[in-house]
């Protein structure tokens, strides 16, 4: 018979070390027993709250909130520089979201106005289900173009459910507003914009957006 | 056969064979893009480099010094191939950041993105970066291509498979690569453009998104569309193909590789022309003349109103009302009263875009109430002459042993399969035509129908049918559109179209190729083999396996498809051979 243990027991030995221990609560004291020391702090307290601290109850809606810019809010459709809809039309955005919220068609661009004359595709229609989106803000993350974003926008109401599908030039619409109000959000890629988005295409600096230079 | 050792993985491969087919063979993938099964040979794309030895008798492997390409290295006995070499993989990297020097990141609206070789290759042997400091270049796009395709002249990598196609397979030359150098491009001649009958293909030859179709470009992302397998119903060729659609909508055809039937290819009559599958004058539902119109349920409302008082019933409610069962039990009864009153004067006509399972159906049931039944072979579409590829260079067809491609002129997929089943149960085929010669005495009709026919003012039924159905005390009509017949017959059965139906097309040759359902068939319209299913009070679903064993017991002819399911490529009626071709 020797002394050393098999490596099967000492591994179970180890682990009956790891089980939990359990303690007993502390014994209290006779003066403890009698609460009332807790009682008249729990009083202390209150009293300081009434009449010594500064109220913290908004008076809601006269007074509104201002929301962090990173809040996630009502969508917004941005404009790029010559006032068209940003979006391309990828449909990255409706295939990222959870909800299915978010339905696009796309189309051509205009092929003989001047005005979409650099851009191939753009979206014919795009709408967003406002009440069936869960603001995960996925679809702003999966934006190539940085065209959607979740505004600080929280309190939407409406009376019936259609008016609650947003079309594409309400989303639009929600961008005049804000960027009018100051209240654009924090881009997703910490302030500053994605490669394809960047206003001026300097030639050397990044490749050319979706929407391809001079094509027509 | 020759042995090659792929990766030291040992393969028997055949004598025609390339490396990539014999890594293929191996489970090896070797990237490639100017290379096609159906092509010629440019090894221009470099993609395939790979570094290739020999395995001498004596055991010793001695590898050459050069990365060589795979798609030009015949598969010679005991060629050793390796694909995963530090070298190879350093020249697949260059090679796609060659590729991509002037490729624009425009994938999110590109059409191609998801079915891109230029982003699977780039996702599994390329790098992420690129060292290219200078503007790409961009080139203008050319709609001008063809009226089917559009050409995003910046995204092409020049495979030339395009090209090739043109020059080989339609042989109509349309395409080719104008410049040289940095500079170069796919173009047309000026006012020649890419327009001939097989043009659609070089959409699907373009591993990239520079071809694109202008039928199907921003329509669809392709991750949202479900393909099934199916037969193209145009013609008796029966291309193979693939049916992609998305919320029972169909985008678009794709012709399937199959040598047993068209090989790699499908014509732009096949491929574009399945349109009519969703026009707006398709049939809806079954009507009836005894009960009103069942489909619209105008005297159902009445009777509803009247029966339930105090409520209100909207047409709408009624639209759910399943009318089939009460169609069909009246066509059942109707029949049965026909057959049985002369069963001589009661005819059946079957169309050749019927599948062989349904006119088995039909001709089983029918033959069951009464021996004397007429079953009647439908008229059998055929537009032109039969159209052979490639072209010579005057655009007159080749000689039957180069033909590479062929567009038939009988416009409907399954004359054969339904001649087949007409012949075993009535001894002898009777074209309808034939039928109504003089004094016919054919008192009670069964139409079958389900040609491509949307507009009803052309339609299929020819005046002499529709002469000859006119005093007619039965008719009964199965059908997907409108038609002079269905607008006075009885009872009409809103049947489907190929892509919302299970079954057997038995092609030109004598293949059968099983098709399947993509889509479901628009609003109250059914499956025709749904249909039948029930008419014949057929226990069971409709099954089309099950029913091909059948008709393989019951019908010499049809014995070959005893294997029910007929896998992926169909297959060949022997018997057949000499005997129709």
């Amino acid at each position: 018979m020797s002394t050393a243990e098999t490596p099967v027991a000492q591994v179970e030995k180890k682990q009956k070390k790891k089980t939990v221990q359990w303690g007993d609560d502390p014994k209290i004291g006779f003066v403890e027993a009698l609460y009332l020391p807790a009682i008249a702090g729990g009083i202390a307290t209150a009293l300081k709250h009434a009449f010594f601290k500064k109220r913290s109850t908004a008076q809601y809606p006269e007074q509104k909130p201002e929301m962090p810019p990173n809040y996630r809010g009502v969508h917004r459709l941005n404009r790029d520089e010559e006032g068209r809809v940003k979006c391309v039309a990828c449909y990255m955005c409706q295939t990222a979201c959870p909800a299915n919220c978010i339905e696009i068609i796309a189309a051509p661009a205009p092929q003989d106005d001047p005005k979409w004359a650099n851009r191939d595709k753009f979206p014919a229609t795009f709408t967003i289900d406002e009440l069936r989106c869960i603001y995960c803000g996925m679809c702003e993350e999966a934006c190539p173009v940085d065209a959607i974003e979740l505004t600080s926008i929280y309190d939407l109401t409406g009376m019936s459910r259609q008016e609650m599908i947003f079309d594409k030039e309400k989303l639009l619409s929600v961008f005049d507003e804000t960027s009018k109000a100051g209240l654009d959000p924090v881009r997703t890629n910490r302030g500053a914009l994605g490669p394809a988005s960047e206003k001026s295409m300097q030639s050397t600096d990044s490749p050319p957006p979706p929407g391809r230079g001079k094509h027509g | 056969m020759s042995t090659v050792f792929v990766n030291d993985i040992e393969v028997e491969v055949g004598p025609r064979d390339n490396l990539i087919q014999a890594a293929r063979a191996a489970g090896v993938e070797i990237p490639h893009y100017c290379w096609h099964e159906a092509l010629s040979v440019v090894a221009s794309c470099r993609m395939c480099l790979v570094e290739v030895g020999e395995k001498k008798p004596d055991g010793t492997i001695a590898m050459g010094p050069k990365l060589v390409p795979a798609c030009q290295t015949p598969a010679k006995p005991g060629t050793v191939v390796k694909t995963e070499t530090a070298k190879v993989k350093t020249g697949q990297q260059m090679t796609l950041e060659f590729l991509l020097l002037n490729h624009p990141l425009d994938c999110s609206i590109c059409d191609q993105a998801g079915e891109c070789y230029l982003q699977d290759y780039t996702y599994k042997f390329g790098k992420a970066q690129s060292r290219l400091n200078e503007p790409k270049v961009q080139r203008l796009d050319k709609y001008h291509i063809g009226e089917q395709i559009a050409l995003f002249t910046d995204r092409c990598v020049m495979c030339t498979r395009c090209v090739r196609f043109t020059r080989e397979i339609s042989g109509t030359a349309e395409l080719q690569v104008v410049a040289r150098g940095s500079v170069e491009e796919i173009d047309v001649f000026p006012n020649k453009p890419c327009n001939n009958k097989l043009a659609g293909n070089v959409v699907d030859l373009c591993p990239v998104g520079a071809l694109c179709s202008k039928d199907f470009l921003y329509k669809k992302r392709v991750w949202w569309l479900k393909s099934q397998k199916s037969v193209c119903a145009g013609c008796s060729t029966g291309c193979s193909i693939e049916v992609d659609q998305n919320e029972d909508h169909v985008y678009r055809l794709r012709p399937r590789a199959n040598p047993l039937a068209q090989g790699h290819f499908m014509c732009d009559e096949g491929r574009f022309g399945f349109k009519y599958v969703q026009s707006t004058n398709r049939l809806s539902g079954p009507t009836s003349k005894s009960i009103a119109t069942v489909g619209v349920a105008a005297s159902a409302v009445t009777k509803f109103n009247g029966n339930v008082a105090g409520k209100l019933f909207q047409p709408a409610d009624l639209a759910v009302v399943d009318h089939w069962p009460a169609a069909i039990q009246e066509a059942r009864e109707k029949i049965k009263a026909a057959v049985d009153s002369s069963a001589s004067s009661f005819a059946a006509v079957f169309s050749p875009m019927m599948s062989v399972e349904e006119a088995y159906l039909l001709a089983s049931y029918l033959k069951g109430l009464n021996r004397n039944v007429k079953l009647l072979m439908g008229p059998v579409p055929v537009v032109g002459e039969d159209d052979c590829y490639p072209k010579n260079v005057n655009g007159s067809a080749p000689t039957a042993e180069k033909t590479k491609f062929t567009i038939r002129a009988e416009k409907c997929p399954n004359r054969l399969g339904v001649e087949k089943v007409l012949k075993h149960f009535q001894g002898a085929l009777v074209p309808i035509e034939d039928a109504i010669q003089g004094a016919h005495g054919i008192q009670a009709w069964y139409f079958v129908g389900g040609y491509a026919t949307p507009d009803d003012s052309i339609g299929w039924v020819s005046p002499s049918i529709a002469k000859a159905t006119e005093p007619a005390k039965l008719l009964i009509v199965q059908d997907i559109f409108p038609s002079v017949l269905s607008k006075r017959a009885d009872i009409v059965f809103a049947g489907a179209a190929f892509t919302e139906r299970d079954g057997t097309f038995i092609n030109h040759s004598g293949l059968a190729q099983a098709f399947r359902a993509a889509t479901r068939p628009p609003q109250a319209s059914r499956a025709d083999g749904r249909i039948l299913n029930e008419l014949c009070l057929r226990q069971g679903l409709y099954n089309t396996e099950f029913l091909r064993k059948e008709i393989a017991s019951k019908i010499p002819s049809l014995e070959s498809l005893s294997v029910g399911d007929l896998g992926v490529h169909g297959v060949e009626l022997h018997q057949l051979v000499g005997a129709h071709l």
